[in-house]
């Protein structure tokens, strides 16, 4: 366990907006669920079993990106001996001497995964193997000098005398062990829960979490909770004695990348939005309004960012961004924060050429919302323009905005494995799912096949962008007022 | 027609200068040619000289747009603006930095890149209607529901893995068809087949559910229920009346689509070691070579302009109530 009061936290910038993000929907769920007009259409989510599901993973994910959001510097090894020195005078040595921090950042995730992180291997290893993957010379193995076999592994396996039954019964209690502790976990969480929103009728909100409650479809969400559970339970069994997904070229525990690569694709899909809407809400509102010369320079605006091709004009600028920071290396304290401003400067350039279809689709809904009646009413009483925009216009077009922000998240996340194949998308150094699929095209071509790194990549890439498409879907129809006509008749 | 035509010509001319400000402003003003000659040259231990060496061999070494050193129209047109970006309009592009023209290099793999991505459109948009059309005639039902849901499923892969997983299937395990390269004549097809499988694979998902929506709105019109109403097979209904109308959207959005056909596919093309515009433009991005990515940027700017009044034209063609003015 890690002593928080020795500790520096050191919040990165793309931490800063993620968070403020996510304090902002905080509030935003908080006004929606005290005004009925705006709680009513959300309600029809809940009613949707594929909108609950990939809501929950969604959240799964999300918990998983923002623990990997919070970071700090640790106390380098010898500080924390002289800050706790017993009694006053360790106090007091506490305050007055400086305790010196590590340069490398690390994240609340990191130090709940521990000792993960640091459990490096030489090399390739597969998945809950005990050996590496690669014959090498082992001094002593034979009598009389070297001979070449596959050396067993530093921390994969290592507990076990003997490789055979031995390992397949420990792999089987691990995973029933796990599986029945993460569930055991899940449920009471799920009770303590119900007796926090009140004692009295805390059993009956237990079992209509669990069963339903005969009206919406909230407790499939608690079932995939459980079985996430359930399945994240026996992972954190068994990589506490094996590489689960194997390890990579470096040695580096693969199970571990893939968690850390949640956040990096989780930045970009929602930091994005953050410069996606402001200016495609400003901007298509304005052109529609007020038509005219406005109209015809906002057009003009993207009609010209449309016609560069969204990946060459990426490319080009993450290049500048590139000769930026090489000719400015003193701006960059760490490895991690030059990264960092890199896949915040992608965000931007992302938002930049991708507001153009918002601002389209705001600008025509604008247009005709400008001649409606109400509209026309508070012309005619002097209402200025700034005020029907933001009393009249705004809050109706707020289901487009919202609908677009959850559709771009998806292709976002796609993207950025795009891009960081292409060779300009987030820091090479930045563990992400792009840079992990391109390391491991090289191992395809390796016989026997290095498979296990794609494979853990594919699964969990696929999870997060089938939730986020699902949850799209989902808010689509229970938002979009043409798919509820639709639907009545 | 024609005028609307040439209005609409006129009316890119405006965009093309924007694009072409966006780029002088990205390629030269927010990091200097020194900086770039710096980066290129290797940070550590670069003499003024070899900065200056390396401006020269590409015509960098002159102002950015104001010569005052010239007498004349030489001081604006001795310029990197002129020479390097307003040179674009003429479709000048200059020299790569490993000496060869550009333009001819663009010609030359124009051919590849059309090779596969003529195969994968046609191809490509033939099969989603066809499983649209499928899915909206088995509407409602369980066919329907779970070909929605392969479509969303199918979308949510990255087209890496529709790549990696197809090269390693077909080419690596059954040895069907070569890994990669290219070679010309008939000769192309077995390089071919692989990429253009794929291609039509990896869009299927996305362009399959939003064909679906598109003939749903169209099912529901009056003009469907009339004629429902004279008695007409629900195959006729479809084929005849909601395919018709349905392609509309359809077609104008995959006109728009047909002159970028020229640009290739990056991901495709480098996988697969096509010698298309696609690899081109990818390896130019890997070698930082600013002068092919700037002119890739330029032709792509005006393929999506062409595909623009191609969207237009293609409008009055297939609908005749739509009328340019």
């Amino acid at each position: 366990m890690i002593d928080l009061t020795t500790i520096e936290p050191a919040l990165l910038w793309t931490d800063v907006l993620l968070i403020g993000l996510v304090l902002a929907l905080v509030g935003l769920v908080w006004h929606i669920r005290r005004h009925a007009h705006l709680a009513a259409p959300w309600r029809k989510v809940a009613l949707s079993r594929a909108g609950m599901v990939s809501a929950s993973v969604l959240a799964v994910f999300a918990g998983i990106g923002l623990l990997d959001s919070l970071h700090y510097r640790p106390a380098l090894p010898d500080a924390p001996a002289l800050a706790a020195g017993p009694g006053a005078a360790g106090k007091a040595l506490r305050h007055s001497v400086e305790l010196r921090h590590s340069v490398e950042l690390r994240s609340a995730l990191d130090a709940l995964l521990d000792p993960l992180p640091t459990q490096v291997e030489t090399t390739y290893s597969a998945p809950m193997a005990t050996r590496a993957f690669n014959k090498t010379a082992l001094e002593g193995a034979a009598p009389g000098g070297t001979a070449r076999d596959y050396p067993r592994l530093k921390f994969g396996g290592a507990h076990l005398a003997d490789e055979g039954a031995a390992k397949v019964r420990d792999i089987g209690e691990r995973v029933v062990r796990g599986a029945l502790s993460g569930l055991a976990c899940a449920v009471g969480a799920l009770a303590l829960l119900a007796l926090l929103c009140g004692p009295r009728a805390a059993i009956g909100r237990f079992r209509g979490w669990l069963f339903g409650n005969g009206e919406d479809a909230t407790h499939w969400a608690a079932w995939t909770l459980l079985g996430i559970a359930t399945l994240a339970g026996a992972l954190a069994w068994l990589a506490g004695g094996y590489h689960v997904f194997g390890t990579d070229k470096v040695g580096q525990d693969v199970l571990y990348q893939i968690l850390k690569s949640i956040r990096t694709a989780l930045v970009i899909g929602t930091l994005t939005t953050l410069v996606t809407l402001p200016i495609g809400v400003v901007l298509g509102i304005a052109a529609g309004y007020f038509r005219g010369w406005i109209d015809d320079v906002i057009q003009y605006l993207y009609t010209t960012l449309n016609s560069i091709p969204g990946v060459l004009l990426i490319a080009a600028s993450v290049l500048m961004t590139q000769v930026y920071m090489d000719t400015h290396p003193e701006s960059f304290e760490t490895v991690t924060a030059r990264a960092d401003f890199r896949l915040l400067f992608l965000c931007l350039i992302l938002g930049i050429t991708s507001w153009t279809g918002l601002a389209r689709l705001l600008r025509g809904e604008t247009l005709k919302l400008r001649e409606l009646e109400y509209v026309q009413a508070a012309q005619a009483f002097g209402v200025s323009s700034w005020s029907i925009l933001g009393r009249h216009i705004l809050p109706n077009v707020m289901h487009i905005v919202l609908i677009a922000m959850v559709m771009d998240f998806s292709g976002l996340v796609l993207a950025e494995a795009v891009l960081s194949y292409v060779g300009v998308g987030v820091d090479p150094s930045m563990i992400s799912f792009g840079t992990m699929i391109n390391s491991a095209r090289l191992e395809m071509a390796r016989e026997p096949m290095v498979w296990w790194a794609l494979a853990a990549a594919f699964v969990f890439m696929f999870a997060l962008v089938l939730a986020a498409n699902l949850f799209a879907d989902a808010v689509r129809d229970a938002l979009d007022p043409r798919t509820r006509v639709r639907g009545v008749a | 027609m024609i005028a609307y035509i040439v209005r609409r010509l006129l009316y890119a001319i405006p965009i093309l200068i924007g694009v072409n400000l966006i780029t002088f402003a990205l390629f030269f003003v927010v990091n200097t040619p020194d900086d770039m000659a710096r980066m290129a040259l290797g940070m550590k231990r670069v003499t003024p000289e070899a900065i200056e060496r390396w401006k020269a061999e590409r015509g960098y070494d002159k102002p950015l747009v104001w010569n005052a050193a010239e007498g004349g129209s030489r001081k604006v047109t001795e310029t990197i603006f002129v020479e390097k970006s307003a040179a674009m309009f003429a479709f000048d592009f200059g020299q790569a930095d490993d000496g060869r023209d550009i333009a001819s290099e663009i010609r030359t793999r124009a051919g590849p890149s059309l090779a596969i991505a003529v195969p994968v459109f046609v191809v490509g948009l033939v099969t989603m209607i066809s499983v649209a059309l499928l899915m909206v005639f088995f509407r409602a039902t369980y066919v329907d529901t779970s070909g929605v849901v392969l479509c969303v499923a199918l979308m949510s892969i990255s087209a890496l893995f529709y790549i990696i997983g197809g090269q390693y299937l077909v080419a690596k395990v059954w040895r069907l068809v070569p890994i990669s390269g290219y070679a010309g004549g008939l000769d192309a097809l077995r390089f071919l087949l692989l990429p253009v499988v794929i291609g039509v694979v990896s869009g299927i998902g996305a362009g399959a559910r939003w064909y679906r929506t598109l003939f749903l709105e169209e099912i529901n019109r009056e003009y469907v229920r009339t004629a429902r109403a004279k008695g007409l097979s629900e195959l006729r209904v479809l084929f005849r009346h909601v395919l018709r109308n349905g392609l509309i959207p359809i077609l104008t959005a995959s006109v728009a689509a047909i002159p970028l056909l020229f640009m290739g596919s990056l991901l495709t093309e480098s996988f697969f070691g096509i010698p298309g515009l696609g690899s081109y433009t990818i390896d130019a991005i890997n070698h930082q070579d600013f002068a092919v990515v700037r002119s890739m940027v330029f032709l792509g700017s005006v393929l999506y302009i062409v595909g623009l009044v191609l969207t237009d034209i293609s409008y009055t063609w297939a609908d005749p109530r739509v009328r340019l003015e």
